[in-house]
């Protein structure tokens, strides 16, 4: 128990420092500004894939429906873009200036209700966390206080994804349809879309992901995170000794709601377009593939997924442009079907103890005739 | 039909060039180009484009996988056509032409990222591709942030205009307007009933046919306007309405799958398309392969190109892509539309003398395809096609035949006043 009461064990003190050397030296130096971009957007899936790690691998809450908080997030960010995009000196060919310019083709002459509050950057920050957290509060409360679980609740997180495609596509004077919200160019008069705003756009989201993968290691930690790996075990026996299990699982979902919107606003930033190609059924089962691929009890294994999923989607299809999607799904039976803990469980079953075996050996050297006190603990 | 054949026979060496075409891929083996008026590569590529002594690179970015593959392929198919023709002929400048083909996979995004690595990692020196309004939205701000130059052929909503690309499909007014008049014309049609999926392009393409019916047809309404999701397949309550409210004219902008279902269960519901006026924008010889020949024989369809069309040029054309493609394949209007891309981009090239974007795009102006399948096009200012207007009627055996044409070709207007 010594080793699991600190906040990073040995393993996972070197997992976040691999991360941090790879991600803050490594690939900037190595890559240029293109292939950084690429990784950028790569790790926008990783916020999603940490939220799942929590919600599904630790809480047993199957989400298919990530989507929606990722879009919501990449839209609010995207609106607030939008309106800076679309000045009236930047609009004047339109017949309403100053209005988004899928508004103006689909005759709307004033700036919708919703969309005024995007004007201020405070409110739209406040906005990327809020909405997609009252959302999922709101599933979660309808779901989980009438205790549906397991598939039933996986299915209905989808059908939350196609409606709200749906609805996105169908209202395309408010949202852009399925051309999504496209053309965005300054953050707070920052142009986004240079080289330069790119290179630091990546270390902002570097920092911030390292943020989230505290913040989750840290709940992981505390009680709650027991809580939520007991209630997958026994979720009756959790509730008989007297905790409101509902309350736990909307917590759970809830922070991966956020997870993913931090990961969909920092991709509008990213990609400069937000559209709801990413909020339907098939990009949500995607990002939980990312999620199995890494292992779903890790959080750095699903940085990992996200990470090596998406590089090899972009290097595969440059290499094999019309047969890339067959190798990609083989990829993935194959480390289904032989490492069921995907990334992170090839980590631990098969690296990790050689790096123990490491360490111990050059412990009982040095500290040879002692007790050994940090001898692995469990 | 008989002056459309007259601008692509005036040069007597323009018409050996395409039965020189047709010959291929014999042909490529022996047309080297001559290596003594090959202008030197620094005057001709000052911005570090992908461009040597002897060869010039472009990027294909069209989905071939996903639910855009099986109407993207033609353009692909094309594309390839196209190059191969021009380095049969000689090349660009007397450079052959490489294409690096990128996958878009259907999803935006990837066209953003696919477009980003054809411009700033392979310098691509021009690339034909995008399909859909919504990739060809993703991949705008990329190209004029690299400045790259895309030809993008699909028939679209208009509404855009950029130094960057190049239009060689139709915008809306191009395809709407003189087929709605045809029909008011010939058939008397007074009542029109707008169809559409869901989304900008047939949006925005039923509101200029409805201020076109309302404000510039003599007597004529919309008695009906109704929109699908992309992919529906569920038709029979419109279908009722439409019997009810008999129409003179059903205006169709349905996509994709969703034809299938369309066209079929109206021919179920009884409604027989050689005494019902049905027009539709959306359906090429592409979509009648699925749909099935049967199931919408007596439609017809405006567009600028059908795989019918009598004129020499089309005549070398239609064989040439089938030797390459098969025996089987069909050719659809954005098939022939991209198979100008590479074409007029050559010409461009030459005209300006240089690949240098900021050349092409201020020398693509003017610039004139005589040997255009569709018979003569031209580009405008405004970096659209000028090109004709046909109305088609579709027979079982999945062809057109067409049944009227503009007499002179007919200006691009992207941003047309007074329909907006």
């Amino acid at each position: 128990m010594v080793i699991n009461s600190r906040f990073f064990n040995r393993s996972e003190l070197l997992g976040f420092l691999a991360l941090a050397v790879l991600l803050l030296l490594i690939l900037p130096l190595s890559l240029d500004i293109f292939r950084l971009n690429l990784v950028a957007k790569y790790l926008t899936y990783a916020f999603v894939g940490i939220g799942l790690v929590l919600c599904w691998g630790y809480g047993g809450i199957l989400s298919l429906g990530q989507g929606v908080f990722f879009g919501l997030g990449g839209y609010c960010m995207a609106m607030y873009l939008k309106l800076e995009a679309s000045s009236v000196a930047n609009t004047k060919i339109q017949s309403t200036p100053g209005i988004p310019d899928f508004m103006d083709w689909n005759q709307i002459t004033q700036l919708p209700l919703f969309w005024k509050p995007f004007h201020s950057f405070p409110v739209t920050v406040l906005a990327i966390l809020l909405v997609p957290a009252l959302f999922a509060l709101i599933i979660g409360a309808a779901m989980f206080k009438r205790r549906v679980g397991g598939v039933y609740f996986a299915i209905i997180t989808q059908a939350i994804a196609a409606i709200l495609t749906i609805l996105i596509v169908g209202q395309q004077g408010y949202t852009g349809g399925i051309n999504g919200i496209t053309d965005l160019r300054t953050l707070h008069g920052w142009d986004i879309r240079t080289d330069h705003a790119k290179f630091i756009l990546y270390f902002v989201e570097v920092v911030l992901l390292f943020g989230c993968i505290v913040a989750a290691q840290f709940i992981r930690l505390t009680k709650l995170g027991r809580i939520l790996v007991a209630m997958r075990e026994q979720e009756d026996r959790v509730r008989f000794s007297g905790y409101s299990v509902a309350n736990f699982k909307i917590f759970a979902f809830c922070a991966a709601a956020v997870f993913a919107a931090i990961g969909g606003a920092m991709f509008t930033l990213e990609v400069g377009f937000m559209s709801p190609s990413f909020v339907g059924i098939v990009p949500s089962i995607e990002m939980v593939i990312y999620t199995a691929v890494g292992g779903r009890m890790s959080i750095f294994g699903a940085v990992w997924g996200a990470l090596l999923v998406n590089f090899a989607k972009t290097s595969l299809s440059e290499s094999f442009p019309q047969l890339w999607l067959f190798g990609l799904g083989a990829l993935f039976i194959a480390v289904v079907l032989a490492f069921p803990n995907g990334l992170s469980g090839i980590w631990a079953d098969h690296i990790q103890p050689r790096i123990d075996r490491l360490f111990a050996s050059r412990k009982s050297k040095s500290a040879a005739g002692l007790v050994a006190d940090g001898a692995p603990a469990e | 039909m008989s002056d459309e054949t007259k601008p692509g026979l005036k040069s007597p060496l323009r018409r050996k060039l395409l039965m020189g075409m047709a010959a291929l891929p014999a042909v490529s083996m022996l047309g080297r180009p001559a290596f003594a008026d090959v202008p030197a590569t620094s005057a001709v590529n000052t911005t570090g484009l992908a461009v040597t002594d002897s060869e010039v690179t472009v990027g294909i970015l069209h989905s071939v996988t996903g639910t855009m593959a099986i109407s993207e392929t033609g353009s692909v198919e094309a594309e390839k056509l196209a190059i191969e023709q021009i380095n049969a002929a000689g090349g660009v400048l007397g450079r052959k032409i490489k294409f690096i083909q990128e996958d878009g996979a259907s999803d935006w995004p990837t066209f953003a990222e696919k477009a980003k690595k054809l411009l700033v990692n392979d310098k691509c020196a021009a690339v034909m591709g995008c399909w859909t309004s919504a990739s060809r939205k993703a991949v705008l701000p990329v190209f004029e942030q690299y400045n790259g130059m895309l030809y993008y052929p699909t028939f679209y909503e208009g509404l855009e205009q950029s130094k960057n690309v190049i239009y060689t499909g139709q915008e809306a007014t191009q395809q709407i307007i003189a087929g709605l008049d045809w029909v008011n014309k010939t058939k008397g049609a007074k009542s029109f009933y707008l169809l559409g999926s869901d989304y900008i392009w047939p949006r925005t393409s039923n509101k200029i046919a409805r201020k076109h019916i309302e404000n510039h047809l003599q007597g004529c309404k919309v008695v009906g306007e109704e929109y699908f999701p992309l992919g529906s397949t569920q038709f029979n309550s419109v279908i009722n309405k439409i019997k009810l409210t008999k129409p003179d004219v059903i205006y169709a902008i349905i996509v994709g799958g969703s034809n299938v279902a369309f066209y079929k269960q109206l021919k179920a519901a009884g409604i027989d398309l050689s005494k019902q006026t049905l027009l539709t924008i959306s359906v090429t010889e592409d979509e009648i392969d699925g749909i099935g020949g049967e199931n919408i024989a007596g439609a017809y369809a405006c567009m600028k190109y059908f795989q019918s069309l009598d004129n020499a040029n089309n005549k070398a054309f239609v064989p040439a892509f089938k030797k390459m493609w098969g025996e089987k394949t069909v050719i659809g209007d954005v098939t022939q539309a991209a198979y100008l891309g590479p074409w007029l981009w050559k010409l461009t090239v030459e005209k300006a003398g240089s690949f240098d974007i900021d050349k092409i795009a201020a020398a693509s102006p003017g610039v004139e395809f005589k040997g255009a399948p569709e018979g003569y096009v031209r580009i405008h200012e405004n970096h659209h096609l000028w090109s004709k207007t046909r109305v088609g009627r579709a027979k079982a055996d999945g062809q057109y035949e067409l049944i009227y044409e503009t007499a002179d070709l007919v200006e691009p207007d992207p941003f047309p006043k007074g329909y907006q």
